[in-house]
């Protein structure tokens, strides 16, 4: 097991740089210029534009620029954003508040989702399987900013029991509201899924033998049903954290979270290098954790699975 | 100009309208301040560390005019008054001496001398500094030579202090509005403490004018900005408040919601999603509508060959004729615009509605066709498609499609927006004089003179003349304007150069900026200045 850990963490080093790669060549790549774009409509002094070029490297060939990045990323030197600030200043600001939003809404669509489903399962094709059901395919079938900006407008600006927009601090309790809008989608897909699973197990031969047993009906659904029905719930899971932490763009955007996403959209707009490969490669670093995770936690579900 | 990335800002809010509105912070840390009266209100957050020469975008550009004070200030309406200056005097347009009043002080206690102004003046202009408001000071002489790649130079040679109260400043060539360009923050003095380190100064500033900064760190990146009465303050516009919390959002959706809930007192732009119900929302006496001084046009690059001598001329024409402005702006902007007359802006001194020529910017589609079949005439236009460039990402889709719309009806050619995905790549595409087809220009002024309106955007060879246009008429009258020797002999001379804009339409104007400002149950004597920008000192808590 260990040394599957080991092999996995060498596994993150060419994917780390791949996509790291890739998208520099991206941010290259985009079209306009982002120096001039600083200036608005004027005209831009020649002299002054070359210095700031300079200042951002934006003057040398892409893989020079690359390097340099890499050179700077090994001195844990990330560079400044346009604006002058340390691109670790911003990345040590914008994901405390998005690992906490991502959090919320992971342990919200969890929770919610895995009890749901697991009743739904149980109880198929009765009353609360069918509302279930209904309700959670209304969730999917509408985009995130619309059920964004409902809940923003009933909860924060009609009941006030919240605020519209998340508070200077964006701290824990600032973020349920945005968690909950941002676990919604997630957490329909949670419930189908778990209710699928659990309505495979139920007719599997170790549950009947379970029963057989004596065992209690409750030993029967948490031990032998729910555990074995978590692989494809834990593997969503997974890949969903890093969706959540990378695109939680709208759901930010509407509640006005110093998040990730935000941040993001705006240094693309700006075509900030930088920033953007700094923070992609903070959010590839995270997917690649979760995933390993993921794997792990397979192993510890199933005792089947061995990993060498 | 100052005003330029607004656009954008404006603009990403309405791009994002339904899906991005994004974020920033705000929220938290400031509601205790109901007991004192501090004044909570809306901005992005800054693109630049808060250095008035390096500070050319709305979100930075309010906290930096609120922290420095000039040697002038604007009142409401745009008139000059002395604020740093004891006088301004010049007898050729060229040569002006400057006094400064006594007892001025820096919030860390350092006196505002002659120097503060030559330094920062000096600062800005300095190639080396790279700093984004340096073609304000292009007037002065020396200028060239400290702003050329890699020059050693970093004074200009016409700044020279006299003494501690006294400089005088020499321009290029006569300039008769320059004194009123000094209200416009890249004027502002500096303390010594800047030049040792610009960048970390530019994290905490220190000024002279009405606020200063709520203590180290008040500037929470993404979060806020807050600001508090400066107590040696002697100027003109004495703060009303307790102070001002700038709680930072990328976008107004956000903002708007937050001011529905009382959460925000202030939001000086009303999202675009919202601008059909706002007056509603808010009810009567929270909200306040009030033309400022931008305009918006499309341009027509001169270097095109479709669009030159008189074939071209008809055509500019009849393209203009041909747009519905009074339709246009009653829909898409729900009345939230002006139809233009004229190149500047209604709150502009010297501002003239009836122009000789300027029936052209109006509606009359049976001329229109009239002219368009004259210059097929001349030259057909064939099958081409009347195209107009911008940046999607501007939120400027909406009128452009309702423009085009207007030219495809009226003239029944093909006419269509060409969206970029983002400003940077539709300015490298317009500077590089590669456009194909008009382009959409906007332009709010950095200071209220009609000459800031013309200058820049069509005098041969100016830095924002997208078209590329050139008449040497109307550069002598442009000439004959500056140097004029009254401000209204200025206008005379500034209004007949707009007949001949009139006449050439290097570009066709649309209409005029409207602000529209919302406010919350918990404050009064809401106001906007002539820029549009909120009044926020004389704002006063219920």
């Amino acid at each position: 097991m260990a040394w599957y850990i080991v092999r996995r963490f060498l596994q993150m080093i060419p994917v780390f740089f791949g996509a790291t790669f890739l998208v520099y060549f991206l941010v290259f790549s985009l079209p306009g210029d982002p120096i001039q774009a600083l200036f608005g409509d004027r005209a831009v002094n020649p002299a002054v534009a070359d210095q700031l070029r300079a200042q951002y490297n934006l003057d040398q060939p892409f893989l020079v620029q690359y390097f340099l990045y890499l050179k700077n990323l090994v001195t844990v030197n990330l560079g400044n954003d346009f604006s002058g600030r340390p691109v670790a200043e911003v990345l040590a600001q914008v994901f405390p508040v998005t690992i906490r939003l991502a959090i919320l809404a992971l342990l919200f669509e969890a929770v919610f989702g895995i009890i749901f489903g697991v009743i739904a399962g149980l109880r198929k094709g009765r009353f609360f399987d069918g509302t279930i059901l209904v309700a959670s395919l209304i969730v999917i079938a509408i985009p995130i900013f619309v059920l964004g900006f409902v809940m923003q407008y009933v909860v924060g600006v009609k009941l006030g029991w919240a605020k519209p927009t998340v508070g200077a601090e964006a701290g824990w309790s600032d973020l349920i509201l945005p968690a909950i809008v941002l676990g919604l989608v997630s957490l329909a897909y949670v419930i189908r899924l778990t209710r699928t699973s659990i309505i495979e197990n139920l007719n599997a031969d170790y549950v009947r033998t379970a029963t057989a047993k004596g065992l209690s009906r409750p030993r029967v659904v948490v031990v032998h049903i729910l555990r074995n029905s978590m692989i494809p719930v834990i593997t969503f899971l997974g890949a969903d954290l890093g969706a959540l932490m990378g695109g939680a763009i709208v759901t930010e955007g509407i509640f006005n979270v110093p998040g990730v996403g935000q941040r993001l959209y705006q240094s693309v707009l700006r075509g900030e290098g930088p920033t953007i490969v700094s923070i992609v490669s903070v959010l590839i670093l995270v997917y690649i954790l979760a995933n390993l995770l993921v794997d792990v936690l397979y192993a510890w579900l199933d005792p089947r699975i061995r990993y060498a | 100009m100052r005003f330029a990335r607004t656009s954008k800002i404006v603009g990403l809010a309405a791009a994002a309208a339904l899906a991005l509105s994004a974020c920033g912070g705000g929220g938290g840390g400031t509601d205790g301040a109901d007991a004192s009266a501090v004044i909570t209100a809306n901005t992005t957050e800054p693109q630049n560390p808060l250095v008035p020469t390096n500070t050319n975008e709305v979100g930075g550009g309010r906290v930096v005019d609120l922290l420095f004070e000039g040697l002038i200030s604007y009142d409401a309406s745009g008139a000059p008054v002395n604020e740093v200056a004891e006088s301004i005097e010049t007898k050729d347009s060229k040569n002006y001496t400057i006094t400064l009043k006594p007892d001025q002080k820096f919030t860390n206690g350092d006196p505002v001398t002659a120097s503060s102004f030559v330094d920062a003046w000096n600062y800005g202009a300095a190639a080396e500094n790279a700093q984004l408001n340096e073609y304000f000071f292009d007037s002065i002489a020396g200028y060239d030579e400290v702003s050329a790649k890699d020059s050693k130079k970093k004074e200009m040679s016409g700044l020279k202090v006299v003494d501690d109260k006294t400089f005088t400043v020499e321009l290029a060539q006569p300039e008769s509005d320059w004194p009123l360009r000094l209200g416009y923050t890249a004027f502002s003095p500096l303390p010594e403490a800047a030049f040792q380190d610009m960048k970390a100064f530019g994290e905490n500033p220190v000024g002279n004018g009405p606020y200063k900064l709520a203590g180290d760190g008040a500037w929470q990146h993404d979060v806020e900005i807050a600001l508090v009465p400066n107590p040696d303050y002697t100027g003109t516009r004495a703060p009303q408040n307790d102070g001002i919390t700038f709680k930072i959002y990328s976008g107004f959706e956000a903002a708007y919601q937050d001011l529905l809930a009382n959460n925000l007192d202030l939001l000086d732009t009303i999202p675009p999603s919202s601008l059909k119900n706002f007056k509603t929302d808010l009810g009567e006496g929270r909200y306040l509508e009030k033309p400022y001084a931008g305009n918006q046009a499309i341009t027509i690059p001169g270097y095109l060959d479709e669009w030159k001598g008189e074939a071209g001329e008809l055509r500019r024409k009849a393209i203009s004729m041909a747009i519905n402005r009074p339709e246009i702006t009653k829909v898409i902007f729900s009345g939230g615009r002006e139809p233009a007359t004229e190149f500047t802006a209604p709150v502009i001194d010297g501002y003239d509605a009836d122009i000789k020529g300027s029936e052209v910017l109006k509606f009359n589609p049976e001329e229109a066709r009239k002219l368009w079949a004259e210059a097929d005439k001349i030259e057909p236009w064939g099958d081409k498609a009347f195209t107009i460039s911008y940046n999607s990402d501007g939120g400027h889709k909406e009128w452009i499609d309702a423009v085009a719309n207007s030219i495809k009806n009226e003239l029944g050619i093909d006419a269509q927006g060409k969206p970029y995905a983002t400003f940077a790549e539709v300015r490298e595409i317009a500077t590089s004089k590669q456009l194909e087809g008009a382009l959409r220009t906007g332009w709010q002024a950095d200071y209220p003179s009609l000459y800031n309106f013309l200058g820049p955007t069509f005098g041969t060879g100016a830095g924002s003349n997208d078209g590329d246009y050139s008449n040497k008429e109307f550069d002598a009258k442009l000439r004959e304007g500056l140097s004029a020797k009254s401000p209204e002999a200025g206008t005379t001379a500034f209004n007949e150069a707009q007949e001949i804009l009139l006449q050439d339409l290097p570009a066709v104007p649309l209409w005029y900026q409207v602000r529209q400002v919302g406010w919350s149950e918990n404050v009064d004597k809401v106001d906007t200045a002539w820029n549009g920008v909120p009044i926020y000192h004389q704002i006063t808590r219920k």
